[in-house]
């Protein structure tokens, strides 16, 4: 697949010495939808605002859509909107001229038909002549994500679109996302739900004190590192394990009402009927079990305190 | 040019303008009324004729510049401070524009408001007293060099300011007393010596002369001087501009 974005050994170094990011590479595809992960301070607002132009970079290169950010800014910039993760809109004004106003920033002459289309998308056009100070935060968000897509860019931002959304809103905007990419927008998130991104993205990148320590498809991602659980319920207490089980790694959970055995997905051998054979030859019995895999969320606070 | 981004910006600040209109167009209408009972029926009828121009007719070009001058600051100041203040500076910053463009947008529109709030302040003197424009012509160009150079300056200052009480203080403590002292009111030959070598260092006096110049082909200074003034000013504020979008000085980090 064809790179929408290019970040090559980008470094960012603010006035005040902290260096927000070192030496950071990253190819973004076209069509996808890509989430960075990582925590508070990682570097994730500082390297869209980079990409978009509101910070200036200290080294490095960045093309988008084929145009360099800094020497072709105005065609790099014409295909990116920008979802910033702080609620900041105007106030006076209203949703239909806001949403507007932003079209006509990016050079594009007024077009009613596609900015009711983005209003109506994200049910905002019973209030588009609403002034913005009198919508909710949910609505607000609306109007920063119709005003990102008021002049069609083929690559979209969204940095923690869902902070402090509610359920329905957020499950709203899944959708929007998806339909989106069905439209070949290609999609870059920021987020700390980690279920968004389990939910959305195709690759996952992970940033970590100013540097990318992964890039991964999501699914090889959870398929390398994911982890397997087989949670056997007890009939009784057991209190130590027979020495016979001891090569299993099992865990004593629930104040010794439940087995858990964690297992690897990739191996061939996941060792569950030898753990079986082990347990009924040592005399434990189970009355139930279930198997669960580890989630996004837990590989990735795996990674980041296995880097730090 | 990015066209659509101009106007976009330029439509924008104007619409707040309108949106304020009771503010923004009746402010002007009652203070210069009042200026107008004050000095010219209470105090001007007890003033000489300065230069052989009626007192009442005298204060008008001060009184327009006093507004184009105040207004172009606080137009410009506060309309690139405001998105900086709330944070939607993010969209200015992140489209496809070129600082020439921004400036265009937000400067031509401060630019507009000044100069339609000074010809608002010119109707109303018109109700007051009998208007005479000796250079008509050279009037508008004032007008227009004036409004643009202030609402440059503004900009600088909405820039500038990290906090709404800076944004008040350069307008509030340096240009208004400057404008009151640089001879909206009075020609300044009728300052004691000292003093009037003293307002030569005010550069509003060279503003206010070249514009009165206008209105009644009289002036406290040369009118070469006070253009060359004017584009000494003018220079100063593009370079500043300039300066402040080549180092990204309070717009990037």
């Amino acid at each position: 697949m064809q790179p929408i974005i290019e970040i090559e050994n980008l470094s960012k170094t603010y006035a005040s010495g902290l260096a927000a990011l070192s030496e950071v590479s990253l190819t973004i595809r076209r069509g996808e939808i890509f989430a960075l992960l990582g925590p508070n301070g990682a570097g994730k607002s500082t390297l869209i605002n980079i990409v978009c132009g509101i910070v200036t970079p200290s080294s490095g290169r960045v093309r988008a859509n084929g145009h360099d950010i800094l020497s072709d800014y105005r065609a790099a910039r014409g295909a990116i909107g920008l979802v910033p993760q702080e609620l900041t809109t105007d106030a006076f004004e209203t949703v239909w001229d806001t949403v507007s106003f932003t079209r006509g920033l990016f050079g594009l002459r007024k077009d009613p038909a596609h900015i009711e289309r983005v209003l109506r998308d994200l049910s905002l056009w019973e209030k588009r002549d609403s002034r913005i100070m009198t919508l909710s935060g949910g609505m607000k968000r609306r109007v920063l994500i119709a005003k990102a897509l008021s002049h069609e860019p083929q690559i979209l931002f969204l940095d923690e679109p869902t902070a402090g959304v509610d359920v329905a809103l957020r499950q709203d905007m899944w959708r929007l996302v998806r339909r989106l990419r069905e439209q070949g927008v290609t999609v870059i998130l920021t987020t700390h739900y980690i279920e968004e991104a389990e939910e959305m993205a195709d690759r996952v990148g992970v940033i970590r004190g100013g540097r990318i320590i992964l890039v991964e498809e999501k699914a090889e991602l959870m398929r390398k590192l994911g982890r397997k659980q087989l949670t056997l319920q007890l009939p009784a207490p057991v209190e130590v394990l027979p020495d016979s089980l001891a090569g299993f790694g099992l865990e004593l959970a629930s104040g010794g009402q439940e087995l858990v055995y964690t297992y690897d997905t990739k191996g061939e051998r996941t060792g569950i009927t030898g753990l079986l054979t082990a347990l009924s030859a040592a005399g434990i019995r189970f009355s139930d079990l279930n198997t669960s895999q580890s989630s996004l969320e837990d590989i990735f606070v795996d990674l980041v305190k296995e880097r730090a | 040019m990015n066209w659509h981004a101009v106007r976009a910006i330029y439509g924008f600040e104007m619409a707040r303008f309108w949106r304020t209109s009771m503010q923004s167009i009746l402010a002007p209408v009652i203070s210069t009324s009042l200026y107008f009972v004050v000095f010219g029926a209470a105090i001007g009828s007890r003033v000489s004729a300065v230069d052989g121009v009626p007192y009442g007719l005298f204060i008008v070009p001060g009184l327009m510049m006093l507004a184009l001058l105040t207004q172009s600051i606080s137009n410009a100041s506060f309309g690139i401070y405001f998105p900086r203040f709330a944070g939607t500076i993010y969209e200015i910053l992140s489209a496809p524009i070129s600082p020439l463009e921004v400036v265009l947008g937000y400067v031509g529109a401060a630019a507009s408001k000044s100069i339609l709030i000074g010809l608002i302040i010119l109707a109303t003197s018109a109700l007051f007293v009998p208007l005479h424009i000796e250079h008509p012509f050279w009037m508008v160009v004032f007008l227009l060099l004036t409004a643009i150079t202030f609402s440059l300056f503004g900009f600088v200052i909405g820039l500038w300011a990290d906090g709404f009480e800076k944004l008040q203080l350069v307008p509030l403590l340096i240009v208004t007393p400057l404008t009151f002292l640089g001879g909206s009111f009075y020609a300044i030959d009728m300052l004691p010596p000292f003093w009037r070598a003293v307002s030569l260092f005010n550069p509003v006096v060279y503003l206010i002369s070249a514009f009165r110049w206008s209105f009644f082909g009289k002036a406290d200074v040369s009118l070469g001087v006070s253009v060359a003034m004017i584009g000494l000013f003018l220079a100063v504020c593009l370079g500043l501009v300039t300066y402040i979008f080549r180092t990204g000085y309070r717009l990037k980090s």
